[in-house]
């Protein structure tokens, strides 16, 4: 038996959701991936398009309704009525984004810059921008470029590869 | 935790190769650990070295996004002076413990 290291090579990620904790889960994930070395894509799809939007990127939100993990301060539940009200959603995220900042972690624009300054590419998919109507300059000019599925999986290859989906 | 002999000085090093104790450091312990790496170190990178160690010594955790607005180098930089390891290498090669930050 071979006890040789095999260790990854290249890392692509796709982001289909576009809430506060699925676009930064797949950030950090992809930035890690440069840190280490690792060879990374990430694909952007559907409303993770958020996360490359300009207008939209970092002003990201976390549901406070239907999300049976949030708390209050404190640890207490958080009423869903609550959460509904006009204006939580958009306070509590941003003293979720606060709290990241305290932890270094940047905002998503300067965090797509980080990702790119380390080789790791950044992919738009053509059905959701053609879905949502979007154009090339409506997204952040770290974004390489707008591509099929098939064209992401094409970079996809190598056998020390691994696709993440959140 | 192992005994090493790096640039005629013994020192411990964890099992990853980061040394137990930064006091035990010295540039041309530096230099050894840099080129085991493939990197030759000029002064730019001395600059980032004594940066980490410094921030290490005051007990701060380090991450690249502090790096980058340390006025040294900005993160592009940093990964071209430590390629594919900015933090990880960057680390090693100043003699401080292997980061703990995932950013």
């Amino acid at each position: 038996m071979s006890t040789e290291k095999k260790p990854l090579e290249k890392v692509c990620l796709i982001c289909a959701k576009g809430s506060l904790e699925d676009v930064y889960a797949s950030l950090v994930m992809a930035n890690g991936a440069v840190m280490e070395g690792i060879e990374t894509n990430v694909f952007f799809t559907f409303f993770g398009l958020d996360g490359i939007t300009k207008k939209a990127m970092n002003h990201l939100h976390t549901a406070t309704t239907g999300n049976p993990a949030m708390r209050m301060p404190g640890g207490l539940p958080f009423p869903t009525m609550l959460g509904g009200l006009p204006g939580v959603e958009s306070a509590v995220s941003g003293m979720m984004r606060k709290q990241m900042e305290a932890l270094d972690m940047p905002p998503v624009d300067e965090f797509l810059e980080m990702i790119t300054a380390g080789g790791g590419k950044i992919y738009a998919c053509k059905l959701a921008i053609d879905m949502f109507k979007l154009k090339k300059e409506d997204l952040s000019d770290e974004v390489s470029d707008i591509i099929t599925i098939g064209e992401f999986y094409e970079m996809c290859d190598g056998d020390r590869t691994q696709i993440i989906f959140t | 935790m192992s005994v090493k002999t790096i640039a005629g000085v013994a020192v411990n090093v964890s099992e990853d190769g980061y040394l137990e104790d930064m006091n035990q450091w010295n540039e041309e312990i530096a230099k050894e650990i840099a080129s085991e790496i493939g990197i030759e170190l000029t002064p730019k990178h001395f600059e980032v070295l004594n940066y980490l160690r410094e921030k290490t010594k005051a007990k701060e955790s380090l991450t690249i996004r502090g790096v980058g607005k340390s006025g040294i180098v900005d993160i592009k930089e940093l990964y071209k002076l430590f390629p594919k390891g900015p933090l990880k290498f960057s680390s090693k090669i100043a003699g401080i413990p292997k980061p703990t930050s995932c950013i």
